[in-house]
């Protein structure tokens, strides 16, 4: 499968008089798993965001290999945020709709207008769906609606839809946040093996030090939008961290609030 | 932080004497604010009253023969018994069945008539319901993909729902004659626009990372409201499109006082006629049906309540 190299270019974003995201220079070579860090309101949500253009960039440029995605439109627009899948800190399911049909929106920039409306899919990504609950071990629950599951196993529905986008590029923001350290390994594990196994390029925003450190090739971290740090990471030290989050920030991110820990006792 | 920290324009008293303080003053600002809206209210009402003519004094014609003023409302009250007097049937005991045919005499008509008024009911509860629910998600401030589609989308439930439906009626029936196809148009119309504003409603309060999480995926607009908005919804619009069903019935039962179908037209040559008596038939009947309406309907609901809680 063809994959490509994203790179960022003085990627700008700014909100009225506040710039969330700072001329933010990255590029990310395929199947790398890349960790976001920084304080709440550093600018990590706004720029996976932009990568995917949920949000549209002020200034800047993003490309992938060839592509330049800060111009793309409607329908080409819509392929790329289904290249690159996202996962959400609140899952983002449709809590009303069963688990199954939650997968299946991953489908959707396949199906044209009317099939779409009757909520009809063909009997292959159905086929495709329910494989991609079975690598997330989520088979029994398929027909159940998505808002009665506990949060780690709707976190897993999420990547199942995203899984169904065929994605090149998976991008999660705070993916763990909510959930207690047991499903915060299941969904960091599954993530891992996403990278490992399918190729993927992963960029993850995180709040624990310790998961980033566990689970990423790569670590950049953001401050008033700019990016502090971008390396590998055993060269984050306590001195760049301090910097990071400044002297007082320090105890917004404590490496004793892990989320992930548990896995290594257990 | 500190227990003294400030916002502008508000203190957090410090100890409990301050808080006991604070506490009463803010009560004296809500009786203040009671007092003032309560006035207000009361000098509304007066004006109204007075301009409805309710101070008014009238003259009425005493037993003797002789004239003398009266206050218009003990003056109007006892014709209101004079008039449900004329539409009293007479029944006897002796001969009640009979009397009963005898009131509802055109039984045969007024049957057929009612079961318009409920099928155009129908339709235009139909036509009301897709019309809204197909309006209702640009007319929603959260939804809208645009200012232009918000605007116009508002605007056009606005018009169909501030003309009342027997305006509508006169209109249709102006357009497509005497019949229920007028009448069916009217209601449709005017609960398209109650019905969409309702709904929008219902909208704008909906969780919207649902809606995110369909546009991350590479889901069009049409997308997002199928699968974020609608599930979302769904109860809600079903329990307002079955009250909105009942209300159509008692508006159905009366456009046909301008020709647009139903029983309404039998109302009207009732009154024309002075066939007072198959007033209070006409009455009965809508009075029956409603209540059996909304007894079914009333049960559908809480069926779908019932249902939605099961899953
Ligand atoms: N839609 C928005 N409107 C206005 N300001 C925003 C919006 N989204 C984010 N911001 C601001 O941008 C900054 C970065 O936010 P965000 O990207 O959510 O940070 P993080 O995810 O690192 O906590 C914050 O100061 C936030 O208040
Ligand atoms: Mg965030």
């Amino acid at each position: 499968m063809y994959q490509g190299r994203l790179q960022l270019r003085a990627l700008t974003r700014r909100f009225g008089a506040a710039t969330a995201v700072d001329a933010v220079g990255l590029d990310i070579p395929a199947g790398q798993f890349v960790g976001v860090i920084g304080r709440s309101g550093a600018g990590k949500s706004t720029l996976l965001r932009l990568i995917n253009r949920l949000i549209e960039p002020t200034e800047g440029q993003v490309l992938f290999g060839e592509t330049d995605i800060t111009a793309l439109k409607g329908k080409a627009l819509r392929d790329w945020r289904r290249a690159c899948a996202m996962i959400f800190q609140q899952f983002n399911l449709v809590d009303r709709l069963d688990v199954l049909t939650n997968v299946l929106v991953g489908r959707l920039a396949d199906r044209g207008f009317f099939p779409s409306m009757a909520m009809q899919f063909s009997d292959n990504d159905r086929a495709d769906a329910i494989a991609a609950l079975d690598r997330l071990d989520l088979v029994g629950q398929t027909l159940q609606r998505a808002g009665t599951l506990s949060g780690g196993q709707q976190q897993r529905v999420a990547i199942a839809r995203a899984l169904m986008q065929r994605p090149r590029l998976m991008l999660a923001d705070e993916p763990i946040a909510s959930l207690d350290p047991g499903n915060a390994t299941k969904v960091m594990e599954a993530l891992r093996q996403i990278n490992e196994d399918d190729g993927l390029t992963v960029i993850v925003n995180l709040h624990t030090l310790d998961t980033a450190r566990e689970y990423c090739d790569r670590i950049v971290a953001m401050r008033e939008g700019r990016v502090m740090f971008d390396g590998a990471a055993q060269h984050l030290t306590d001195k760049v961290v301090r910097d990071i989050y400044g002297s007082d920030g320090l105890d917004d991110f404590s490496e004793v609030v892990t989320s992930t820990k548990v896995k290594i006792s257990a | 932080m500190t227990l003294t920290e400030t916002r502008p324009g508000s203190t957090l008293p410090e100890t409990p004497d301050a808080a006991e303080a604070a506490f009463r003053a803010r009560r004296r600002r809500a009786k203040l604010n009671t007092g003032l809206v309560t006035g207000m209210l009361v000098v509304l009402i007066a004006v109204t009253a007075h301009l409805g003519d309710f101070f008014k004094m009238v003259q009425v014609t005493l037993d003797d023969g002789s004239r003398d003023w009266r206050w218009i409302v003990l003056a109007g009250l006892p014709r209101l018994g004079e008039f449900i007097a004329l539409t009293l049937p007479s029944i006897s005991f002796e001969s009640f069945a009979a009397d009963i045919v005898e009131w509802f005499w055109r039984w045969q008509v007024w049957l057929r008539l009612l079961i318009e008024t409920v099928l155009i009911a129908f339709m235009a509860t139909t036509f009301g319901v897709v019309g809204g629910f197909l309006l209702s998600f640009p007319a929603a401030r959260n939804l809208a993909p645009n200012a232009w589609v918000l605007w116009l989308s508002r605007r056009y439930l606005e018009i169909a729902r501030t003309v009342p439906e027997l305006v509508w009626a006169l209109i249709f029936v102006f357009c497509f004659g005497v019949g229920p196809m007028a009448g069916v148009l009217a209601v449709g119309l005017h609960s398209a626009g109650a019905l969409g504003k309702l709904y929008s409603e219902v909208n704008e309060n909906i969780d919207m990372r649902p809606l995110e999480g369909v546009r991350a995926a590479g889901g069009t607009w049409a997308d997002q409201i199928r699968y974020g908005a609608v599930p979302q919804v769904l109860p809600n619009i079903i329990s307002y499109t079955l009250l909105r069903f009942e209300i159509n019935v008692r508006a159905s039962s009366i456009i046909g006082y301008v020709g647009a179908g139903g029983l309404g037209q039998e109302i009207r040559t009732a009154l024309s006629f002075q066939e007072y008596t198959d007033l209070s038939a006409l009455f009965v009947i809508i009075f029956v049906t409603v209540i059996v309406i909304d007894y079914a309907s009333e049960k559908v609901r809480h069926r779908v309540i019932g249902m939605e809680a099961d899953r």
